[in-house]
């Protein structure tokens, strides 16, 4: 795969703040990228960087080869979405569109072809007279979508786009922008603090906190195998434990969780020792009226119970008083209920308890 | 996508009735809220239309009406000095107009867009021409520009018009920039436009309409101004109100009426035709 954009040791400081710290990330052509982070993470910086608003304190941005960390936003192939759409009040949708190819001098003709083509793409046919204030919030978003990529931008800058959009549309508008993605293959970079926005649409995600990468990776990898707290607690529900390293067997690491249940752990990379934390995702630990096979399984009280239609949300209590959140799917019409203050057998397998570092 | 469905008129309920009670009481509101709304229009209109009407008597004395002629308009046209007098307050207001809009989006512009030291405290030194006494404006401007050795005419009057016109203008822009998307400047760059490109082709038009009330007001303000024009200007720069003052001392004079009345009749031509300008626009 070619690199579209590398941040190359990128670091970012705003008066004594610091938005970046020393950042590294290779994006690349024709793939959905997201930054994803809470507020204040560093991931609209990180797309200022891109788009040339702002410049890195030290460190280089490079653009399909070449060094663009000098050069002004008006001299980069690429183009933005923005969160307010930024939509030119006082031109028509048509003229909103063609703004970016006038900039650039094209021929008349081409301009008015590329613009036709675009609005049908986008499905803004018989709106091309509209003034913005003429369009609803899902039409704005199209416009300003059309009036990016009618530029065939190297890259495609999405700023939370989808923010402003009530939550019906906020679903519809992620599947079309995925179609669109792949129908014209330029290379997303979206910015999102919605993991649910950036497990649906990525193929990777550069999970951000406090100005610093915290994992690169795709949709399943970062969930399931998160690499750092963060991580964990970020994107989806879950149990992290601190836990103890009592030795390794046979590619399993033995540990001591708090409160005493001692748990196997598959190795993944050279075992860690002395303290540790694990996560437990809520849905892999599996609950049982008797005791089933299998590795770690352990005796547990059911201490609060909260149901959820498709899910019962359980808080269970361990022998050694550690309480851990479960997650029991109602799969079926069969399906065993378990009611505050019972005991209950649960299991979780080794590949599903995570170590995360940092 | 669905476009946003408006409710037919048949299904939004009529406003409820008024309430019951005090009938009377309420009713009795009502008329006075309308006689008052009655009576400022008079005490504003009444005044100029006994102008407009006296411009049209045949007798020196603005009090008696003595007849239909329409000789002042004719008079009025052959007085060298008070055309000339509309002519100097023409080319002052225009000039003025020109330049404390440039000034005054300017300012509003740099004001909005840009951040440094002190911005606060010349964001209010900017306003002290508005509220300051113009006797006082008038008394420094003249000093100033005796003690430079500038010579007082054209030049010192549109200096001094400007001085007070321009804040103006800024406010009706900042007003209008208050509620801009922060990324308007930024969506155009990003598109290609330079800085410049950037202010001309969208953040001035998005600023049009208090610009150009921003304008108007500046012209307005510049034409009628009478006190600080008395302290900057020369003998050859009278403008229309020092003139207009200057005659009044000696009485009224019906080519005065017959002056204001056109005055007024272009007012209002000018105001309606912005309006019909801006509903085809509109449409």
């Amino acid at each position: 795969m070619n690199t579209m954009v590398l941040l190359e040791n990128v670091s970012k400081r705003f008066g004594s703040t610091v938005a970046l710290q020393e950042v590294n990330i290779e994006i690349f052509a024709g793939e959905f990228l997201t930054f994803l982070g809470p507020s204040g993470c560093g991931k609209t910086t990180c797309l200022r960087l891109i788009s040339g608003f702002e410049r890195p304190s030290t460190g280089r941005v490079i653009l399909d080869g070449r060094d663009v960390t000098g050069d002004p936003p008006y001299l980069r192939d690429v183009n933005q979405v923005f969160q307010t759409y930024a939509l030119f009040p006082h031109l028509s949708v048509r003229d909103n569109i063609a703004f970016g190819l006038r900039m650039k001098k094209l021929p008349l003709a081409e301009t008015r072809e590329r613009v036709d083509k675009i609005i049908e793409v986008v499905s803004l046919d018989g709106l091309a007279d509209r003034k913005p204030s003429q369009l609803s919030g899902g039409q704005k978003q199209r416009v300003a979508l059309a009036r990016a990529v009618v530029c065939q931008p190297k890259v495609l800058l999405l700023d939370e786009p989808l923010s402003a959009l009530d939550a019906k549309l906020r679903h519809q508008m992620r599947l079309e922008l995925k179609s669109l993605q792949k129908r014209l293959g330029i290379t997303f970079v979206f910015v999102t603090h919605d993991q649910e926005e950036a497990l649906a649409m990525s193929d990777r995600i550069v999970v951000m906190n406090l100005g610093r990468v915290e994992q690169i990776g795709g949709a399943t990898e970062i969930y399931h195998r998160p690499a750092t707290r963060f991580v964990a607690s970020f994107i989806g529900d879950t149990n992290i434990v601190e836990a103890e390293v009592l030795g390794t067997d046979d590619g399993k690491i033995l540990c001591r969780l708090e409160g005493g249940l001692q748990v196997l752990v598959r190795a993944r990379n050279a075992p860690p020792d002395g303290k540790i934390l694990v996560s437990l995702r809520p849905e892999k630990i599996r609950i049982h009226k008797t005791r089933p096979p299998g590795e770690n399984v352990f005796r547990a009280t059911v201490i609060s119970e909260v149901f959820k239609g498709a899910v019962d949300d359980l808080t269970l209590r361990t022998e050694g008083g550690l309480e851990l959140g479960v997650l029991d799917t109602n799969e079926g019409s069969d399906e065993v209920e378990f009611d505050v203050g019972e005991d209950a057998w649960c299991r979780i397998h080794p590949d599903d308890v995570i170590i995360l570092g940092g | 996508m669905e476009l946003e469905r408006t409710i037919p008129a048949s299904r939004i309920s009529p406003p409820p009735a008024p309430a019951r009670g005090w009938p009377g009481l309420l009713r009795l509101v009502h008329l006075s809220l309308a006689g008052w709304t009655w009576a400022v229009f008079a005490f504003f209109y009444i005044p100029i239309l006994l102008l407009a009407v006296y411009s049209f008597n045949d007798s020196k004395l603005n009090i008696v009406w003595q007849g239909f002629t329409t000789k002042w308009y004719g008079l009025l046209f052959e007085n060298r000095v008070l055309l000339e007098a509309f002519r100097n307050s023409l080319i002052i207001g225009a000039v003025t107009t020109l330049a404390a809009t440039a000034l005054g989006t300017a300012g509003a512009w740099i004001l909005h867009r840009y951040r440094y030291p002190f911005a606060g405290w010349i964001g209010l030194l900017i306003f002290i021409p508005m509220v300051i006494p113009e006797v006082l404006m008038g008394v420094s401007l003249l000093s100033l520009f005796s003690s430079l050795g500038v010579p007082r005419g054209f030049v010192t009057v549109i200096i001094a018009h400007v001085t007070f016109c321009f804040p103006f203008v800024l406010i009706g822009v900042q007003a209008r920039l208050d509620g801009i998307d922060p990324f308007l400047e930024e969506a155009a760059m990003d598109l290609g436009a330079t800085p410049w490109q950037a202010f001309r082709l969208v953040i001035l038009p998005y600023l049009l309409p208090a610009v150009v009330a921003g304008a108007l007001m500046a012209f307005t303000l510049s034409l009628d101004e009478y006190i600080v024009t008395l302290f900057t200007t020369g003998s050859q720069s009278q403008t229309l109100p020092l003139k207009v003052y200057g005659m009044a001392k000696v009485g009224l004079n019906p080519q005065i009426n017959a002056l204001s009345t056109l005055f007024v009749a272009a007012t209002i031509l000018l105001v309606i035709s912005g309006e019909l300008i801006k509903k085809a626009r509109s449409r």
